[in-house]
């Protein structure tokens, strides 16, 4: 094991691996994810285009500046706008029809967002497959942290400008966990976990089932938009090829792993999901870098890959062990099963 | 208080002297089927009304259309004087008529308390923005809270109030629901099937409960199947068949109906029932259809 294994930098991996679950794209991850919660662990909506919301946040703050020169909030306040009348174009026509409605939908919306977007008559707009690169100048200058220094503790270190939205966005995801938190213990949280329960019962005892799960749509896909805007600052750009379907699937993913329905587990979830598979690639990396995996079983450019399984596996044997993931509740999962 | 209707004539779409709920020639089809074809119907206020037939007579589709759960194709209803005509299910609870369903609803996973918290309207934080201020609904919901425990008591299901609702039994899921839909506040309360599914010894104290809800002047419609159910609970009972109501009158009347016999235990015992009976019991319209 020593000889298998001494060449193996684990002190490096480690601190990557810490890092990456802290660093902005556990952010959009878990905003996302808390979002989706709100649709589904709460409401019961199936959202299948959650990619959607984060695309319209991002494209919304982003063309904000790009076409009108707005100041940092007003994008902002732009970004969330869009992220809302994607909500209503979403849940008009679907939220009166039974729940699979709107998962079809949003499965499709998201895709059409994406393609208008990088569609080339689109091209004096968005930028097409260029996607928007100039509209970090204003956000830039809000920045307290100097660029060229670093900032922060052991493993958790960023240059000044990641540093920034790295504190925004823990800030943001703060913020919605105790909105949802705060929410889903007041009246109105009973009613709209009354909904996903059983819409019907919900209307006869005097609740507008289409009204409050609109709220619910709007208020998770509000969060997805927000997840959107701090990728497009971390990353300082929009880029309509990486809001594809799949990502949908990972927010969904981390979501189970945390456990639907309970306020902690995205983001939870979503360290975790960083972690593990930082992990997995690093450690992937240096066994074939060293030698240790010879390259006629696997070279580094298939550990992309080869993490994405791994994390699946355990995925899976969560789902046979634990199936209410981390915080789940075993007892409500049990119910279910009449 | 019971309002003496014996001297009433006993015929379909009979007028009352105090009526709560008035429907007037309401349809309902699905596809070639007829499912409600009622002219006129009025219920008392303040009594216990059953409303019976057979299989397939259109009563949950009636409920339904009457409730704001289905729309009917033509056809008009009053509720305390005021038309519900194409209102939705949640405004009508709103407005004091409140349903109860043949397979019951309890939402499964909140316990027991919030269940009945749930049923109780207006309230101040079930608002997105006073949701999140505490301070705006606290006050209100300890007082829900208080009234659910009451209900609880009386309905015996004060020692599961912390429990999931999904674990309750049948029959204590029925007396969650209607304890549930008296959170509302009621003036009318249409239960569906109260007692479909429910042993005998439960079924005996949910008749009491039924009564109860009348002693506190809520007037109550409720579907049923067994007659004999029906003889020991309610004031005025209405028959249909066919989706038409084809009698009317008390209790112990009704039973030696001939019409009622025949369409309801006749059509039971012996054969089904063929169009051309149909056509002889229901004189109005049924002959015509296509």
């Amino acid at each position: 094991m020593q000889a298998v294994f001494g060449a193996v930098d684990w002190g490096f991996i480690i601190d990557q691996s810490l890092n990456e679950g802290f660093d902005i794209n556990a952010i959009v991850y878990a905003l996302a994810a808390i979002g989706l919660n709100v649709h589904f662990g709460y409401a019961g909506l199936l959202n299948f285009g959650q990619v959607g919301f984060v695309a319209m946040g991002a494209y919304g703050m982003g063309l904000a500046v790009t076409l009108w020169g707005a100041n940092p909030f007003l994008a902002v306040l732009v970004g969330v706008l869009f992220a809302v009348v994607f909500a209503l174009l979403l849940g008009i026509p679907t939220l009166r029809l039974r729940a699979d409605y709107l998962a079809i939908v949003t499965i499709a919306a998201a895709e059409i967002v994406r393609l208008i977007a990088r569609s080339t008559a689109m091209r004096n707009i968005t930028r097409g497959a260029e996607g928007l690169n100039e509209f970090i100048g204003p956000f830039r200058e809000l920045n307290p942290f100097d660029p060229s220094q670093i900032y922060g503790l052991g493993p958790f270190q960023w240059r000044g400008n990641s540093f920034f939205v790295i504190i925004v966005g823990w800030t943001l995801i703060a913020l919605f966990l105790w909105l949802v938190w705060q929410l889903m213990r007041s009246p109105w949280g009973r009613v709209v976990k009354a909904i996903r329960e059983d819409e019907d019962a919900a209307r006869a005892l005097g609740k507008s089932a289409y009204w409050y799960k609109m709220q619910a749509l709007i208020l998770g896909g509000v969060i997805g938009g927000f997840a959107g805007m701090i990728l497009a600052l971390g990353n300082a750009t929009v880029q309509p090829d990486y809001y594809v379907a799949p990502l949908t699937f990972f927010f969904w993913l981390v979501l189970i792993l945390g456990g639907v329905g309970r306020v902690w587990s995205p983001v939870v979830g979503s360290i975790l999901f960083w972690i593990s598979i930082t992990f997995v690639q690093n450690l992937g990396r240096q066994l074939v870098d060293n030698g240790i995996i010879s390259t006629s079983i696997m070279d580094s450019t298939q550990i992309d890959q080869i993490r994405y399984w791994v994390v699946g596996i355990a995925l899976a044997l969560l789902m046979v062990y634990r199936p209410q993931g981390i915080f789940g509740s075993r007892e409500e999962m049990a119910l279910d099963a009449h | 208080m019971p309002t003496d209707l014996s001297t009433l004539p006993q015929e379909p779409g009979v007028a009352k002297p105090d009526p709560i709920l008035v429907v007037d020639d309401m349809r309902k089809r699905f596809g070639g089927i007829v499912a409600v074809d009622v002219d006129h119907l009025e219920v008392q206020r303040g009594i216990v009304t059953a409303l019976i037939g057979p299989n397939g007579a259109g009563k949950t589709t009636f409920f339904n259309v009457l409730t704001g759960f289905d729309r009917p194709d033509s056809g008009h209803a009053e509720f305390d004087g005021q038309s519900i005509d194409n209102a939705s299910p949640h405004k009508l609870a709103k407005r004091g008529m409140v349903r109860t369903f043949q397979l019951t609803k309890s939402l499964t996973k909140l316990p027991v308390i919030e269940n009945m918290k749930l049923g109780a309207t207006h309230q101040r934080g079930e608002n997105f923005a006073r949701a999140l201020v505490t301070p705006m609904w606290r006050a209100q919901e300890a007082e829900i809270e208080k009234r659910g425990e009451v209900l609880l008591d009386r309905f015996n299901l004060a020692h599961m109030r912390d429990e999931y609702a999904g674990s309750l039994s049948g029959g204590q899921r029925k007396l969650l629901e209607m304890s549930r839909a008296l959170m509302a506040d009621p003036r009318l309360v249409m239960l569906d099937e109260p007692m479909a599914g429910v042993n005998p010894a439960l079924k005996q104290s949910l008749l009491n409960h039924v009564r109860g809800l009348k002693d506190e002047g809520i007037s109550v419609v409720f579907v049923e199947h067994d007659m004999d159910v029906v003889q020991g609970i309610s004031d005025w009972v209405v028959v249909m068949a066919l989706g038409a109501i084809i009698a009317e009158g008390p209790p112990d009347a009704i039973a030696q109906n001939e019409l009622v016999i025949d369409a309801y235990l006749g059509a039971h015992h012996d054969e089904p029932l063929d169009l051309e009976e149909a056509e002889v019991w229901l004189p109005d319209d049924n002959g015509e259809e296509e």
